[in-house]
């Protein structure tokens, strides 16, 4: 059962992505070309998205657990750091370079693109990459 | 390459993203951020407790295009570049930064901002200015 609903929440996941647009990488990078063929709609993904989820997030924290685990795993890390700054600009640059995110270039690998195919081999490369740089920075803490 | 304007599909897609996000925190109690997702699968050190719930949302996303093309009859729209040399540039710089920044689009721009996380609200930020930044330049500056 458990199986199967995480299936579907993925399934569905892709399909708003797929609907909103957010997997063809020409309307990603028209939204973020506020001086040239701006193409605002990305902004009401976003929209929808949290004005589902904020209140959903909210309620849900009320219970003491979810229905399939014994605690909920949401990040308590709260002050800004060095990685967390420097990580998100160096996402911004590739997102506006490729117009892809994780989220819909990995919903689009059944299309075969060629492009895309690479993009997400290389994306795979970088987080592999950048876990290897973290565990090794933190070992060095460590010692 | 332009595109048009569509508010509606946009939005019910986005809806979609945040219905799935509280199935997932509400039955799993994870968060939805992809590069979370397939990050703690990935190697050096894999989360082999997380490795089937991960592996079935990520079966998941990549089922959603046959979905779509049984229900719609038609390939999604999607025009991806044939620069090959931008596009893997690309990929390494998105794999990277959202593995090093603890969260991409979905993690800090969907679910964080959702949570009211002062560090996702801060991400995103970050992220949305060097990304039109970044289109700024290729569409309007240096390598037009």
């Amino acid at each position: 059962m458990r199986s199967l609903i995480t299936l579907i929440t993925g399934l569905i996941f892709g399909i708003g992505l797929i609907m909103s647009g957010m997997t063809n990488p020409a309307k990603v990078q028209n939204f973020l070309d506020l001086f040239g063929k701006w193409d605002p709609s990305l902004a009401f993904v976003m929209g929808g998205a949290i004005f589902i989820a904020m209140p959903g997030f909210w309620l849900i924290q009320k219970r003491q657990s979810p229905f399939f685990e014994k605690q909920f795993y949401i990040p308590n890390k709260r002050e800004l750091d060095f990685r967390l700054i420097v990580g998100a600009a160096i996402f911004g640059i590739g997102w506006g370079l490729g117009g892809f995110c994780p989220g819909p270039a990995i919903t689009s690998i059944l299309t075969g693109n060629k492009g895309t195919l690479l993009f997400i081999t290389t994306m795979l490369i970088g987080m592999v990459l950048a876990k290897s740089l973290i565990s090794l920075s933190d070992r060095k803490k460590a010692i | 390459m332009e595109t048009e304007f569509t508010p509606l599909s946009s939005l019910v897609g986005g809806i979609l993203i945040g219905i799935s996000a509280v199935i997932l925190l509400i039955t799993n109690g994870r968060i939805a951020g992809i590069s979370g997702i397939v990050s703690r699968i990935l190697p050096p050190s894999i989360h082999r407790s997380e490795l089937p719930q991960g592996l079935l949302f990520v079966g998941g996303l990549i089922l959603a295009i046959p979905t779509w093309y049984f229900i719609d009859g038609g390939m999604p729209v999607n025009f991806v570049s044939n620069n090959y040399l931008v596009l893997s540039m690309a990929g390494l710089l998105v794999g990277f930064g959202a593995v090093f920044g603890n969260g991409c689009t979905s993690g800090h721009g969907v679910c964080g901002i959702s949570r009211v996380s002062k560090r996702s609200i801060v991400a995103t930020s970050v992220f949305m200015t060097t990304s039109f930044i970044t289109v700024l330049l290729i569409k309007h500056g240096l390598w037009s």
